[in-house]
């Protein structure tokens, strides 16, 4: 038999789940990450490019805080993946897997341009404002809900649904802007240029305060909102067993299309924003993957909106700082891409560790007979 | 024999902080039957999946007829031709017996399943087995999925068998038909292991006991030489009494009353057929069945969960006198109505708790809706949660836990808890015991006792049949959907319960053996 070949094999290792982990040793494996993934790239920028990793290092910090202006794009992007981030959070924490913020994002977004596009100047300027961020909001909730629906009704796949729902997105803004742009060329340039009119306005000489501010107090409703009130825990009793919300008598359905508007309204305010707080335009590129990019905040985050605002700046910290490097060394996009997937690779990763724990086999006790 | 079929020494096996298993010695020879019995949670089950493969141990040795062995995977347990029959059967509904006994052996010619068939029925035959190697599993009883399961390790030569809880879902005929047959197969020189926490069958089939708590290995005593009451103390730790006060019904008044209830699964299968019966304040109304006989239906369709297709059921409401009708109506109407209905469903963190919340939420899930603040009050429940933890002894580091961390026990006792708060009329519980160690169990019988002497109209799911004739006033008797008749909890018969089980599901009536 092949029994006394075996005799020796024994595992290595084995792996337990964690009961609990303090908060200083948690915070200790991910610095230890954060190291881990410095190094990685190092090895990888000094094989790949022969630059000194260290100077490559000081162009991303630079690349984000050198100038007032590149700070406050910073904030900026930071605020924008934050508010959607947010808007995610009530759908995931009630197991709704809404891929299709992009989609709800972008069709604010165009509802905003579209007045901008129609009112031009004919109404004042706060009148135009008021009613892009109503029109944004309630394209947003279509976008939103429509799945939801049929979620709630037939039981249909919400994933799929809501991921079509975003090249729909798209489409409708090449369609429009190829009726606005009479030439052609499939570029919409800035809209009301001259009057400003329905451009929120600038805050202390910041054009992106007003912006910042926003998401920050949306942040605080939205934590308030999932923690105290009646409706935040409907969301989460649902999300955790919808047999459990049966039973008390929650209405399942119900809250589940109550939730998909709010998550869709809040990503019409995204949308809003972009176009009367930033680029004055659209263009398919206007959430630019951030509606994807905030499922991965708002899981490390674990549904937190305080952590959202560091997990999100993190985020838009190396994509600036990627892009400032692609710049300045003259690299490909794909090199500084690379990095950023090392480093992310490595702190989700780091999350292996906290929730598991390696252990190596204790020799077996000598047994005395 | 000198050398024994399987031994295991030192054996320790830990998750995480929790020691599972500490220190296990344990021999079982050929032609011997070994119970292993300890409360739920004392580390039984994980013994015998580090026998089978399942799990690897941390530390300690495993000997099969005196060599020393390591099993790292169910296949190197079929090896050393270890069988085990899980609790959960782990078979394919849609083959048949003959299929599911050769599924994933590995053979160099095509299996000829009529050979395979014939193999089946001389193991059957050898035994005392009644199978039908040619039934589809989802056509089967629970019994003959259960031998099936057995079966399929002896077709593979198995000579050690593992047994978990196998009597847990037969009835009192099934089981004793099951001890025939691992007596015959002691006979033929094959060592049994079976796990079990009713000491009733220890003392009835085995030949050695084996007791394990919290981890530890208590001892191992010969059958013949003990009692109920020293296996207890073993288990337990300490002497403890095993009786429940039944004190007798008073002010009967009918409370609920069932008519005709009849429901249809999405499959088109009646789960209930025409029950009718009452329910009265101050008695605790028993319902036996064997699992999935429209238990779960029927509680669910007085809580008004369930879709219903015909019948009606009444609530007489004790403050106005009136009768109300339930039927169609959602918890939150049936609420509205004034019926003060508690239900501990058999589900208990899938249903009647949220594993993730902590108790003060759980506190809430019936009663957050209270007050017209759109925010949640949360000092009530705290107030009611502290208030649970210190009445019932429920073991918690502090009311801000998740549930889904605390033992079995705990678990129950806080959802037990909060549905006794309301200070029900009805109270229903499925299964309330089921997982529970033996002082957490008596626990629940006497609140379920305390609530009947104040006048509640309890009903009682239950699965051992020994604590339904002796907590139950009255005992309703399930079989596929129909009741088959309400016995007198007090003088009932055991093997006439067991037959009333199974008199509609066209299973053959044993011989009481």
């Amino acid at each position: 038999m092949k029994t006394s070949e075996k005799h020796v094999k024994e595992p290595l290792f084995h792996i337990t789940k964690r009961a609990d982990i303090s908060i200083l040793k948690s915070i200790l494996i991910y610095a230890v990450a954060v190291v881990a993934a410095l190094v990685i790239c190092a090895l990888v920028i000094i094989s790949v490019t022969k630059y000194n990793p260290i100077e490559v290092y000081k162009e991303m910090i630079k690349g984000n805080f050198e100038t007032k202006r590149k700070f406050f794009n910073l904030l900026q992007d930071t605020a924008m993946l934050l508010c959607i981030s947010l808007a995610v959070t009530p759908a995931f924490k009630m197991k709704f897997w809404n891929l299709g913020a992009e989609g709800q994002v972008l069709v604010g977004g165009l509802a905003s341009a579209a007045c901008m596009f129609y009112f031009k100047s004919d109404i004042p300027s706060w009148a135009l404002i008021l009613l892009m961020l109503v029109t944004s909001i309630l394209c947003g909730i279509i976008w939103g809900v429509l799945p939801a629906v049929f979620k709630a009704i037939w039981n249909t796949n919400e994933s799929l649904f809501t991921l079509m729902m975003n090249y729909v997105a798209i489409q409708l803004i090449s369609y429009f802007i190829a009726v606005w742009v009479p030439t052609g060329s499939q570029v919409l340039g800035v809209l009301n240029q001259k009057t400003k009119f329905g451009w929120l306005p600038d805050l202390f000489g910041q054009k992106y305060l007003l912006n910042i501010i926003i998401v920050l107090t949306l942040t605080v409703i939205v934590f308030i909102y999932m923690r105290f009130s009646k409706q935040g825990y409907e969301i989460s009793v649902v999300g955790e067993s919808e047999n459990t919300a049966r039973y008390v008598g929650i209405n399942v359905k119900k809250v589940i299309i109550r939730t998909m508007i709010i998550s869709g309204a809040i990503c019409g305010i995204a949308g809003f924003l972009l176009v009367s707080g930033a680029s004055h335009s659209i263009h398919k590129g206007l959430a630019g993957g951030m509606g994807f990019t905030a499922i991965m905040v708002a899981w490390l985050s674990k549904f937190n909106p305080g952590v959202m605002v560091f997990v999100s700046m993190f985020l838009m910290f190396l994509q600036h700082g990627a892009s400032s490097i692609a710049t300045k060394f003259n690299l490909d996009k794909s090199v500084s891409d690379i990095l950023i997937g090392i480093i992310i690779f490595c702190i989700i990763g780091s999350d292996f560790f906290i929730n598991y724990k390696i252990n190596k086999r204790a020799k077996a006790k000598e047994v005395t007979q | 024999m000198d050398v024994a079929a399987i031994e295991l020494k030192n054996i320790t096996k830990r998750f995480g902080k929790i020691v599972a298993n500490n220190n296990v010695c344990l021999s079982v020879y050929r032609g011997e039957i070994l119970s292993l019995l300890g409360e739920n949670g004392s580390g039984k089950t994980t013994l015998m999946n580090m026998i089978s493969g399942i799990y690897f141990p941390d530390e300690g040795n495993i000997y099969i007829d005196g060599k020393e062995v390591v099993i790292r995977s169910p296949k190197d347990a079929f090896d050393y031709k270890i069988g085990m029959i899980h609790q959960h059967f782990k078979l394919i509904n849609v083959f048949t017996a003959a299929q599911n006994i050769v599924l994933g052996l590995k053979s160099k010619e095509k299996f000829d399943i009529k050979t395979v068939s014939k193999q089946v029925k001389a193991i059957s035959e050898q035994y005392g087995f009644d199978l039908d190697p040619n039934k589809k599993v989802y056509e089967m009883s629970v019994s003959e999925k259960q031998t099936v399961e057995i079966i399929k390790v002896l077709y593979r030569g198995a000579d050690i068998l593992i047994l978990d809880e196998p009597t847990a879902v037969l009835t009192p005929q099934e089981t004793q038909k099951l001890f025939a047959i691992l007596r015959r197969m002691r006979d033929a020189g094959k060592a049994i292991i079976i796990i079990t926490h009713k000491l009733h069958e220890v003392l009835a089939l085995s030949d050695k006991v084996a007791v394990l708590r919290k981890g530890e290995y208590i001892g191992t005593v010969n059958t013949a030489e003990t009692n109920e009451s020293e296996l207890t103390e073993m288990m337990v730790g300490k002497k403890i009494s095993l009786n429940i006060n039944r004190s007798e019904p008073k002010d009967l008044v009918d409370r609920i009353t069932v008519e005709g209830l009849t429901c249809i699964n999405p499959e088109g299968i009646k789960t209930l057929d025409n029950v009718s019966f009452s329910a009265r304040s101050g008695e605790i109304l028993g319902i036996a069945g064997i699992a999935g006989s429209g238990q779960r239906e029927l509680l669910e369709s007085i809580a008004g969960l369930q879709q219903i297709e015909n019948g009606s059921i009444i609530y007489h409401n004790p403050k106005t006198g009136a009768d109300d009708e339930l039927r169609g109506k959602s918890p939150i109407k049936i609420r509205d109505l004034g019926v003060r209905l508690s239900f501990v469903p058999e589900d208990r963190l899938g249903m009647g708790l949220v594993g993730n919340m902590d108790i003060i939420d759980n506190m809430m899930l019936r009663s957050y809706r209270k007050g017209k603040s759109i925010f949640l009050e949360r000092k009530k429940p705290k107030d009611l949660a502290e208030r649970i933890i210190s009445d019932l002894e429920v073991v918690t580091p502090s009311a801000q836990t998740p549930v889904r961390k605390l033992s079995g026990g705990n678990v129950q006792k806080v959802l037990v808890g909060r549905e006794i708060s309301a200070s029900p009329t009805v109270l229903m519980a499925a299964y309330p015991v089921r997982g529970l160690d033996i002082n957490s169990s008596y626990a629940i019988y006497n609140l379920l006792n305390q609530q009947k002497e104040k006048g509640v109209a309890v009903i009682f799911v239950g699965e051992d049949l020994d604590v339904l004739i002796e907590l139950c006033d009255r005992i309703l008797v399930l079989s596929s959907g129909k009741v088959s008749g309400i016995v007198d909890g007090r003088g009932a018969d055991k093997s006439n319960i067991g037959l009333m089980m199974t008199s509609y599901s066209g299973g053959e009536a044993y011989e009481n053996v």
